[in-house]
């Protein structure tokens, strides 16, 4: 657990953080991000004290880092910058080495070590382990600067901007890596960016900083549904507009009021609610409200006998979809049969909803002129 | 008579090397590590050179006499410059984020110089080195005056005697020396330029 109390940093008279105070958590993934100067790589960088905390103090489980040797610390620590930085004389195996043979690891122990990390990210030994920096490309380098920073295995991994400097494809690919390197192995990664799309996609906990001072520490999903500040908002931007096009649930988008008879109902009863509600079909459920089928009016028109139950004209259609699925993909499935609806239901098959072509209306509008003007 | 002037010359210019590259180095060293050192260490070098090699070699004569031991410190003396000041600028032109990486994953100070500074300076040191030791060759011909032999001592008689002949040897063998130097060491800084260097793939 890293804890900040009280942090004061200053630049001779130039105060940039002026009390910052907050927790991140064991394996948890935490990107700074704001506006430029907002003091988001002065915070990162004094947790491995490349800058002096000038008031308050910074605790690594527990135990403040001014009374950790600086070196210790550091080789405790990974560290990733955005400038790749890796040592242009050495080969990929030897700037993974670097931190390990600090430590004085056994040679062995070393070479498995390597090997095992170059497996995780699909970087073949064979080929790449005596390549030179100059020999390879911004992202593979990039990914040995990563490997680098994990090598001895430490618990906190630091990054500044580590994908900055790639071009958009390369670094969405290491992103993805990079999450999947934290969903096994769980370090507590502290990843400064000033991108919020990748903020979002990466963090399990955004931190928010503006002239030193925290707007909002929650995770991507809350600082979505409610940006602290309007700042925070305008970094939203573009984004949330994609995020909800993408991430909407049928839940957000279906409507709640459903016409549903039991199973047991008589054909009458059936015909009198369609006429009242002007609907051509009807939900049939049974007496835990469980999704059985449909109803529709031509079907007890042809076949139905008055005074009996409407069992047997049930048709157990597939025009279900699950609450907490996309709703994009419920919408593309309406579309596929020229379906009139969907019948939205919850795990244990109860009914909670219905998505028609108007809730897919809705929807878009929402999205293109905010929830509260429709 | 000749290939002992010659082997006599190349002598002087060894020794002097040694000692140019270990003083040089040390002070380059010093001068990267210690700002305030710095401008001193520069200043002193730089006026160094400024000193006719003659007017060096007499004080230095006053000190250590018409010897070997002369004629070594003033041309150790006269080539430090290069050396230097290309450990310096070597040392100091090094990409801040390679120098940031290597403090954040918790070097220390010898630790960055020996693993990562020198080795990426060394290709700029080098050639100071080179430089020095092509200067040297040419230093160490007044080395005559203050009887350390050599190829000047030759080329003086040769003047004196108005031997055409032996003047146009000496002369040659001293024109071969710098380039076979100065060829065998570019050859050593290319194969040191990291930026071409190559995987075993």
């Amino acid at each position: 657990m890293i804890e900040f109390k009280n942090v004061k940093k200053a630049y001779q008279d130039n105060v940039v953080i002026e009390d910052l105070s907050f927790t991140i958590n064991d394996g948890e993934f935490v990107c700074i991000i704001g506006p430029s100067g907002c003091g988001k790589t002065t915070t990162l960088k004094m947790i491995n004290r490349l800058h002096k905390v000038n008031g308050g103090e910074i605790l690594i489980d527990g135990t403040n880092i001014n009374d950790i040797d600086v070196n210790e610390l550091r080789k405790s620590i990974g560290y990733v910058i955005q400038h790749i930085g890796l040592f242009p004389n050495m080969n990929v195996k030897q700037n993974i080495s670097v931190v390990p043979t600090l430590l004085k690891w056994s040679k062995d122990k070393i070479d498995l070590r390597i090997k095992e990390l170059m497996k995780m990210i699909n970087m073949p030994f064979d080929e790449f382990a005596y390549k030179y920096p100059n020999e390879l490309s911004g992202g593979q380098q990039q990914r040995v600067g990563v490997l680098r920073a994990l090598a001895a295995n430490p618990n906190i991994i630091l990054m500044d901007e580590p994908f900055g400097a790639l071009d958009p494809i390369t670094r969405d690919v290491l992103q993805d890596e990079l999450r999947n390197i934290h969903d096994q192995l769980k370090k507590t990664i502290i990843f400064v960016t000033h991108d919020m799309d990748e903020a979002v996609k990466m963090a399990d906990r955004i931190l928010f900083l503006d002239g030193g001072k925290i707007l909002q520490y929650a995770t991507p999903e809350e600082m979505l549904k409610n940006p602290g500040t309007p700042l925070i908002r305008e970094f939203l931007g573009k984004i949330s507009y994609d995020y909800n096009a993408s991430d909407l649930t049928c839940e957000d988008v279906m409507r709640k009021r459903v016409y549903t008879v039991y199973n047991k109902e008589r054909t009458l009863k059936c015909t009198s609610i369609m006429k009242q509600r002007d609907v051509a079909s009807l939900v049939v459920v049974d007496h835990n409200n469980r999704y059985l089928g449909i109803i529709r009016i031509e079907d007890i028109k042809s076949e139905g006998v008055p005074g009996e139950t409407i069992e047997k004209l049930i048709r157990k259609e597939d025009i279900t979809v699950l609450i907490n699925s996309n709703a994009r993909d419920a919408f593309s499935e309406l579309e596929k049969d020229n379906k009139e609806y969907l019948v939205v239901l919850k795990r244990d098959r109860q009914v909670a909803g219905i998505i028609t072509r108007s809730s897919m209306a809705k929807a878009l509008a929402s999205l293109i002129w905010g929830e509260n003007d429709v | 008579m000749e290939t002992e002037a010659v082997m006599q010359h190349l002598g002087l210019v060894c020794v002097s090397f040694i000692f140019t590259a270990i003083f040089g180095l040390l002070l380059g060293i010093i001068g990267y590590n210690f700002k305030r050192t710095r401008f001193i260490i520069l200043w002193f070098v730089d006026i160094l050179q400024t000193i006719p090699v003659l007017a060096l070699l007499g004080i230095i004569m006053i000190f250590f006499g018409a010897t070997f031991r002369t004629v070594v410190i003033g041309i150790v003396l006269y080539s430090l410059l290069p050396v230097v000041r290309n450990t310096i600028v070597g040392l100091e032109q090094i990409d801040p984020a390679i120098r940031e990486a290597a403090i954040g994953m918790g070097m220390t100070k010898r630790q960055r110089l020996y693993k990562i500074e020198f080795p990426l300076a060394f290709p700029i040191i080098f050639t100071g080195l080179k430089i020095s030791v092509i200067t040297s060759i040419g230093i160490a011909v007044f080395g005559a005056v203050v009887g350390g032999g050599g190829l000047g001592y030759t080329i003086n008689r040769a003047i004196m005697i108005q031997d055409g002949n032996t003047l146009f040897k000496a002369t040659l063998a001293l024109v071969l020396m710098s380039l076979a130097f100065d060829l065998i060491m570019g050859l050593i800084e290319k194969k040191l330029d990291y930026s071409k260097r190559r995987g075993s793939v």
